[in-house]
């Protein structure tokens, strides 16, 4: 997507601005360089306190045993996380398909949407672990127990996202729509879903870390039952046996997994708002 | 044909919901090619009675008629807000092809409709742009020009310039003056500036308020289009003066409340 931060056409002619280029990569660095340089420094004084405090590796395990428990425990870990994988994304799907077509049909019609909408704020507000135990007794399929488990946590952001959103429209804009007589679908097309965006991007970015809890937490419930299935059943059968750096080896890759979602929904809300969206924009300094 | 009656409202009222009318009894004939200024102070029910020809808002009582288009076109009304009203997401060129897109013609079939629209109102080089990268006035253009895209006899303008600074103001009154002359349109424009509504109109339409109605109905009998020096001679000094006093007196007869 092509970026245009000036509209006057004598400015495409002047010389590049030297200065600005610099305080550009500058900035490129600052923003990748800075975090990665913190975050491996946090390690190694992680490392180094383990070492000089000689602190056992049941307490705290170092970084680099963790590394190597992933590396030799890699493959059995990661068939789990592909497990929780999937629990995650098809979970996130089914929210975003269920969020946005209850939505549309929310902001359709006043009264579906009072008839309904207790139903929505009660899935909402029942605590996931709550349920989770009865789920997994209704439901044969321990997949399709715990992907419903994830996909109340993640459904209603979005389609809470997505009501508001399409109620945002602009109200002259929704006038020079009647005005050129657009139908319905047009309205939609053209109209209530880019008003809508914004405000389900947003709706996005956080349901898709929920949609991660939701995976996590039901898979806690159904692990405390017996049942093996992604990582966070492996954190709970590794902390019966006591395996300390498991644990934490897992645990690194539920928040691997969790940095993946973020990264992915906020290039997402970049690439569909960067081009005209306030919360989006990169101004010029 | 210029001067045959094209917008006839008779007896027209309005009221929202209980309250006050917005808009009572309202009853007059527009002629094509005529450029008419509602005037009056806020709450005069001008926008009101704008909003009610253009069918965005269903009337009370009474009756509104236009006179069929003769010739074909996609859309017989021009509606420019307030403000520019355009689509952020979209850019200058897809905001002017809305109306054409939305009834139903092709990109490519619209494409030299759109360019032309945009270049009657000197913004071809920001075809390309976004509306947050333009400024007020570029986006009021592009909000005619969308108006206009079409091919319509009537422009509906409601207080189009009211945000805008005294420089850009005038200039967009001349865009839309040589617009309408050009294209032999149908204005109504909705202002509260006694000075817009004499150097733009061949009559002004002087409102006033609770309820709405039409207070004076005068024929500024200058020719029209007007030049720009007229803008600064006595003869518009005496126009302006005989529109503000007939408008003062609408404010007079309501006791004003401040």
């Amino acid at each position: 997507m092509q970026s245009i931060s000036t509209i006057d056409p004598v400015d495409d002619a002047a010389p590049m601005n030297i200065e600005a280029m610099a305080r550009e990569s500058r900035e490129k660095l600052l923003t990748w360089a800075l975090p990665v340089a913190t975050l491996l420094a946090a390690i190694g004084a992680w490392e180094w306190l383990v070492w000089a405090y000689q602190i056992p590796h049941y307490l705290i395990p170092a970084p680099s045993l963790i590394a190597k428990t992933l590396w030799t425990d890699g493959p059995s870990l990661m068939g789990s996380a592909w497990f929780t994988v999937r629990l995650t994304f098809w979970s996130l799907s089914l929210a975003i398909i269920g969020g946005v077509l209850l939505g549309a049909v929310f902001a359709l019609s006043r009264a579906v949407e009072m008839s309904l909408f207790p139903f929505a704020v009660i899935l909402q507000v029942t605590p996931v672990v709550a349920i989770a135990p009865l789920i997994l007794i209704y439901v044969d399929s321990t997949f399709a127990a715990l992907l419903i488990c994830a996909w109340i946590v993640g459904f209603f952001p979005i389609l809470s996202g997505t009501v508001i959103g399409l109620r945002s429209a602009d109200h002259n804009l929704r006038d020079l729509f009647t005005l050129y007589r657009a139908t319905p679908w047009q309205r939609l097309r053209f109209l209530l879903a880019p008003s809508a965006l914004p405000s389900f991007m947003a709706a996005l970015k956080v349901a898709g870390g929920l949609s991660l809890i939701g995976a996590v937490v039901a898979e806690f419930v159904a692990g405390a039952a017996g049942q093996n299935t992604g990582l966070a059943s492996r954190i709970i059968e590794s902390s019966f046996r006591n395996e300390i750096p498991r644990m934490f080896a897992a645990l690194v890759l539920v928040s691997m997994l969790g940095i993946v979602i973020f990264l992915l929904t906020t290039w997402a809300s970049r690439r569909v708002l960067g081009h005209w969206h306030e919360s989006e924009i990169r101004r010029d300094q | 044909m210029k001067g045959d009656p094209i917008i006839r409202m008779d007896r027209v009222s309005k009221r929202f919901g209980t309250s006050t009318l917005a808009v009572s009894d309202m009853s007059l004939t527009i002629n094509e090619g005529d450029f008419i200024s509602f005037l009056g102070p806020s709450g005069c029910g001008k926008s009101t009675a704008l909003k009610m020809i253009a069918g965005l808002l269903p009337v009370t009582s009474g009756t509104i008629t236009i006179a069929p288009a003769k010739g074909k076109t996609e859309h017989d009304l021009g509606f420019v807000f307030q403000e520019p009203t355009l689509m952020p997401w979209a850019t200058v060129q897809d905001n002017v092809f809305l109306p054409l897109r939305l009834a139903g013609v092709s990109r490519d079939g619209a494409a030299s409709r759109v360019a032309e629209a945009l270049r009657e109102v000197g913004l071809t080089k920001f075809a390309g742009a976004y509306p947050r990268e333009l400024s007020g006035g570029m986006k009021m253009r592009v909000s005619i020009a969308r108006a206009m895209v079409t091919r319509p006899r009537i422009l509906l303008m409601d207080e189009p310039f009211a945000a805008l600074d005294e420089m850009t103001r005038s200039k967009l009154n001349n865009d839309v003056v040589r617009l309408a002359n050009e294209h032999g349109l149908t204005v109504i424009f909705v202002t509260h500036s006694v000075f817009e509504s004499v150097y733009l109109s061949t009559r002004v339409v002087v409102m006033a308020a609770r309820p709405g109605r039409v207070a004076d109905d005068l024929t500024v009998t200058v020719p029209w289009p007007r030049s720009e020096e007229w803008r600064i001679s006595q003869g518009f000094s005496a126009e302006a003066r005989r529109i503000s006093d007939s408008l003062k007196g609408t404010l007079d007869a309501e006791h004003i409340d401040h």
